[in-house]
């Protein structure tokens, strides 16, 4: 039975699995301990419960527990393992690469280093999303102390190559850190096999809860160290300090371990769905694709409709189901997605865009719903767009001087 | 900041939308969306906006010999907002003379469609429109295009 409003922005956050909440309510009122109680039954219980869940966490990325610390979420973890970073090795070199697709909570970041006398090389990307590896290596200059990717991009799903990046910073002998937030838990991550050093993700784009998260930080070749940016009781081997959220981290654990056993049978489903809503979105004329269809996440698609903006799209549907747009009406700063521009995209484009976040939860039903729902409305607001007008009668837009007010 | 209200939906239950019911109204049977004859010397086009800037609105009208709006249609991409707004210039254009159609300001039009602060400047990309196709009517009709102050906005 079709169920509105259906949830298609699974990028933003995803629903929580019920396995999870099943597996955290005992820790709110009955094993309620502070797992930093290292003297009566109820801190030890807590403690128990956090060890497990580590356990589970690091083998999702293939980790050792102890290179797990618990954070509040991946805006944390990328705070924690790029500040961090910065100020433990301010010996070696005050120089980061990243790129300008990253998102906003590592962007942020290095203005705040920027700020303090670091320097930042933000490097471009490729129409297809994808950065230029000889760019990168040509970026790397003594004083580069870190390189931050991130593993999947959360607006174009578009996965970047990560293990040649790895192989470049290891030649260098630059630390890389990748917010692995959008990747972890719906595509195989793993710190070893993919060379990576620092690792930002969190649960609550995983069916956990939100407030959690972890950074993974290397112990072994090399063993990497940060700089706490939380002081206090140093919980979390001093790299963290603060009470452990025992039911959030219980939740993350037993998300991860869903996860792990869900994935690759979630993710062929799931993307056999996304293809078909795809193939067909595509089928109306002047639709695009944004970013690489060859590296990208299974359950993501982002799609531009020329002439029509946006809003306007979202707004023949958006209270039966629930999406993104690359539009600046949507943005709370009232520019067009960053993202989609770094691409090349003319800000027409990135205004016409619809991000589809697909889960494990999303049924085919609900794709074909959604098909319909898009296509009719995109048909209805062409019918209403002057710039489609003229598209059909044959004029070039791009040769036009507008107006602007 | 969004503007809410509470609509019932079928069912009774109370929706909070960020669109008030005006908006949505005309979003969903939008007044007046076509296309008028653009070289015929009665008919004013206003083509006013960017893709860039996500908003672009076509405003049309068609003028008697006595000066009054006989006819009027738009097009526009843009936002719910920006779509309601010419919309809603089209009805009020229709009926009134050119010259009682330069009264026309863009608060009227945030007042009747309870437009949030964030959503004034598609107001005023209307009343843009609106002059823009006054004057093209005007020079293709011997007339100066008349200059309009600067709109003050944001």
């Amino acid at each position: 039975m079709l169920k509105l409003p259906i949830y298609l922005d699974n990028n933003a956050t995803t629903p929580m699995d019920p396995r999870v909440l099943e597996a955290m309510t005992p820790y709110f009122l009955q094993h309620f301990g502070n797992a930093a109680s290292r003297n009566h039954p109820f801190g030890w219980e807590a403690e128990e419960a956090v060890d497990y869940a580590r356990e589970q966490v690091a083998k999702l990325i293939g980790a050792d527990p102890k290179e797990i610390i618990f954070t509040s979420g991946a805006t944390e973890g990328d705070n924690l393992g790029i500040k961090g970073v910065y100020e433990m090795y301010a010996s070696k070199g005050n120089h980061i690469i990243t790129a300008t697709t990253e998102h906003k909570a590592v962007l942020d970041t290095c203005r705040h280093i920027e700020k303090s006398g670091g320097e930042v090389t933000y490097l471009q990307v490729q129409p297809d999303g994808l950065i230029d590896l000889k760019e990168l290596e040509a970026a790397i200059k003594p004083t580069t102390i870190l390189i931050a990717i991130m593993y999947a991009n959360n607006e174009i799903g578009v996965v970047m190559p990560i293990k040649e990046i790895s192989a470049i910073a290891r030649k260098h002998g630059v630390l890389l850190f990748t917010d692995g937030t959008q990747a972890v838990g719906k595509i195989p991550v793993d710190v070893n096999k993919d060379g990576i050093d620092l690792m930002a993700f969190t649960a609550h784009k995983m069916y956990g809860p939100k407030g959690v998260g972890a950074l993974y930080v290397r112990r072994k070749n090399p063993r990497v160290k940060v700089t706490a940016q939380m002081d206090g009781g140093g919980h979390e081997r001093g790299m963290r300090s603060g009470t452990l959220n025992v039911p959030g981290i219980v939740g993350f654990g037993k998300a991860c371990e869903i996860c792990m056993l869900d994935m690759e049978e979630d993710s062929k489903r799931i993307s056999k769905m996304r293809d078909h809503l795809q193939t067909e979105l595509l089928k109306l004329e002047e639709a695009y694709v944004n970013g690489s269809s060859e590296y990208r996440l299974p359950h993501v698609a982002n799609i531009s409709f020329k002439h029509v903006e946006g809003e306007g799209l979202l707004m023949g549907f958006n209270k039966n189901i629930a999406l993104s747009s690359g539009s600046a009406c949507t943005s709370a700063s009232l520019e067009p997605s960053y993202v989609l521009k770094a691409l090349g995209l003319g800000d027409d484009l990135a205004h016409s865009s619809l991000r589809f976040g697909l889960s494990r939860f999303t049924t085919e039903e609900e794709i074909e719903y959604t098909i319909k729902a898009i296509s009719e409305t995109v048909l209805k607001l062409r019918e209403m767009s002057p710039l489609w007008e003229m598209y059909k009668e044959g004029i070039d837009l791009d040769s036009i001087v507008w107006a602007a007010h | 900041m969004k503007h809410k209200s509470k609509i019932y939906n079928h069912k009774s239950k109370i929706i909070i939308m960020a669109y008030s019911e005006k908006v949505i109204d005309h979003y969903q049977n939008p007044k007046n969306v076509g296309t008028l004859d653009k070289s015929a010397k009665n008919v004013g086009t206003g083509l006013v906006g960017a893709p860039e800037c996500g908003d672009v609105m076509r405003l049309q009208i068609e003028v008697d010999d006595a000066g009054m709006i006989t006819d009027a249609k738009f097009k526009t991409f843009g936002c719910g907002s920006a779509i309601a707004s010419s919309s809603l210039a089209t009805e009020w254009l229709k009926g009134k003379s050119v010259d009682e159609a330069l009264t026309i300001d863009n608060m009227d039009i945030v007042e009747e469609l309870n437009l949030p602060p964030v959503k004034i400047h598609c107001s005023v990309l209307a009343e843009d429109a609106i002059k823009s196709a006054i004057n093209d009517y005007r020079v293709k009709n011997g007339m100066e295009a008349i200059k309009f102050e600067e709109s003050v906005v944001h």
